[in-house]
């Protein structure tokens, strides 16, 4: 698989809503190549300040055009939202192993389940894209309704939706992994595909080993290189440390160790 | 005025001739498999691996990276297969590129590992030159041997008499006076010494009153320590004879005449990698352009060539 460093142009930067950005920027090499769960890396200014790349997910693509949603969360993401249509970015990707998503089981009722927390939706909407015949059954968690995000890509995709919020805002009052609980009770599915943050894929884990499914789970951690130099980003599996950037950031969960 | 055409890019360090005075420094690149993407390797001066170590090391308990103001911190903690892994895993690739590979090797417990780890790499045919990693802040030891002049001149003694190759030593920066560990590491016969290692460092996430790195204090790199690097390359080339490789933050041409004109004969690119993978490339063409419109026609014409201010 190719990986490339590009200067790539900004086609739009905008605000989705709260701290949600959603980013487009141009490049055939990384829309060709780009395979959901995938990521790129890219510095954010041009500066020291910044001083590393961030990496950030690789939402969808359409043409030439690699489609990115973000949270405002600190200095680099800040960066990041104040660069403007037409500037370049210095981008590095596409980067990682996505899902396995090939030989899916064929459409049936929650066969594959996709869950996503906050912005762990932004693979997955890609993700729902490459298995749009198969018609996952998509879930959501967030704090809030306002924090839930990209609900009309995953409608458009034929997607069964169902959301939670931890203070009932919207859909399942209580957390996601509750509503998997009650979702595994109607039905056994094939696979699960997640993405969010690490608590909640802990859980999934460990409901995927319960109920002898297997679990696709998406990590995140700080890296440096994001290319496998520098062995900073890596996480415990049952074959030592590996690194989320290169060997992951999807890994099968009864690989993990937590 | 003649034009130079043709900068003279070439040096030798003891008996490692090199085409260009670029190297990629140890922890930075990998084992150079991941940047094939990136650049065309076969440019680089020399290459210098993660640090080996006789067994296989886990490293430390991540979060393992940090950023800090124009620097990270890093406490990797020497993650690396082992020799033996390392020559039947790692090796072959290296040695295809026909790039002077220099190993760089640490011992875990006992400095007897430097001893049996040169003895093995003497024999390898692929590995031109051996970089004693005396100075990482990663190992939870009290005091690192680069930090003592007599156990810097026992060491580098001691793998001095087992190995014709080109010995660099690396030293740490967190010590009184670079140039006292500088001249052990010389009399000992160092071929050259590799200046500078990570300062030693910390970062603390306020809210969660926790320190950043998983084993609490790292090493601190990048542009952040380049003056701190500039000035200990200047100080140790007004004490010593041989050689001595620059590094410390070095991002891109500029950065790293800085360390040529302060004494390097050759400069190492490290945190820069995980910025700017092309960063070596990139400053080997720019010390080219440098020469050339400066009409300089060998880079040794400027290495330690500092002036006073009013001159």
């Amino acid at each position: 698989m190719k990986i490339a460093q590009i200067k790539a142009k900004i086609i739009s930067n905008k605000r989705l809503k709260r701290n949600y950005w959603h980013l487009e920027f141009e490049s055939s090499i990384i829309a060709n190549n780009a395979q959901p769960g995938q990521f790129v890396n890219i510095k954010v200014s041009d500066g020291l300040g910044p001083l590393l790349r961030r990496p950030i997910s690789i939402h969808g693509v359409k043409g030439s055009t690699v489609k990115l949603i973000y949270e405002v969360l600190g200095k680099g993401t800040q960066a990041l939202s104040a660069r403007k249509p037409k500037e370049f970015l210095d981008i590095i990707g596409p980067l990682g192993n996505g899902f396995g998503y090939k030989q899916l089981a064929k459409a049936g009722k929650a066969k594959n389940i996709l869950i996503a927390g906050g912005m762990g939706v932004a693979p997955l909407v890609f993700l729902a894209e490459k298995i749009k015949p198969v018609k996952p059954l998509v879930l959501i968690g967030a704090k809030t309704k306002n924090q839930i995000l990209c609900t009309p890509e995953f409608k458009s995709l034929g997607c069964t939706l169902k959301l939670a919020t931890d203070d009932g805002s919207a859909g399942f009052k209580g957390r996601v992994t509750d509503l998997l609980k009650i979702v595994l009770e109607q039905a056994k599915p094939s696979r699960l595909f997640s993405c969010g943050p690490h608590p909640m894929l802990k859980t999934i884990a460990r409901i995927a080993h319960e109920n002898k499914i297997n679990a696709q789970l998406s990590l995140e951690e700080h890296m440096a290189c994001g290319i496998g130099a520098c062995l900073g980003c890596v996480v415990s599996t049952k074959a030592g440390y590996k690194r989320v950037c290169k060997d992951g950031p999807v890994f099968s969960s009864e690989e993990l160790i937590w | 005025m003649v034009k130079i055409l043709k900068p003279n890019l070439s040096l030798a360090i003891g008996r490692l001739g090199l085409k260009n005075p670029v190297m990629v420094a140890s922890g930075t690149f990998g084992y150079a498999e991941e940047f094939r993407d990136f650049i065309d390797l076969k440019k680089l001066g020399a290459i210098v691996t993660k640090t080996i170590t006789v067994k296989p090391r886990h490293g430390n308990l991540p979060p393992r990276t940090c950023e800090t103001p124009s620097g990270m911190l890093n406490s990797i903690g020497l993650e690396n297969p082992g020799i033996d892994q390392f020559i039947e895993g790692k090796l072959p690739f290296l040695k295809k590129l026909a790039v002077p590979i220099i190993a760089s090797i640490a011992a875990e417990e006992s400095p007897d590992e430097f001893s049996i780890l040169v003895k093995q790499l003497d024999k390898l045919s692929g590995i031109s030159a051996i970089e004693l990693n005396i100075s990482c802040p990663n190992l939870q030891k009290d005091k690192l041997i680069s930090q003592d002049a007599k156990e810097t001149f026992e060491l580098v003694s001691s793998v001095r008499r087992l190995t014709k190759k080109c010995l660099i030593t690396k030293l740490s920066p967190n010590v009184t006076s670079i140039c006292e560990i500088a001249l052990a590491a010389e009399k000992a016969g160092s071929d050259a010494v590799a200046l500078i290692n990570t300062l030693s460092g910390m970062s603390i996430d306020v809210n969660k009153r926790i320190p950043k790195l998983g084993s609490w204090v790292g090493g601190l790199s990048g542009p952040a320590i380049r003056p701190v690097a500039v000035k200990m390359v200047w100080e140790a080339y007004n004490k010593i004879r041989i050689p001595i490789i620059g590094m410390g933050g070095i991002m891109d041409t500029e950065s790293a005449l800085e360390f040529f004109i302060a004494g390097a004969s050759a400069i190492s690119v490290g945190t820069a990698n995980f910025i700017n993978p092309r960063a070596s490339i990139e400053i080997i063409s720019g010390l080219k352009q440098y020469m050339a419109d400066n009409n300089i026609q060998n880079l040794s014409n400027i290495i330690g060539r500092l002036k006073a201010c009013n001159d």
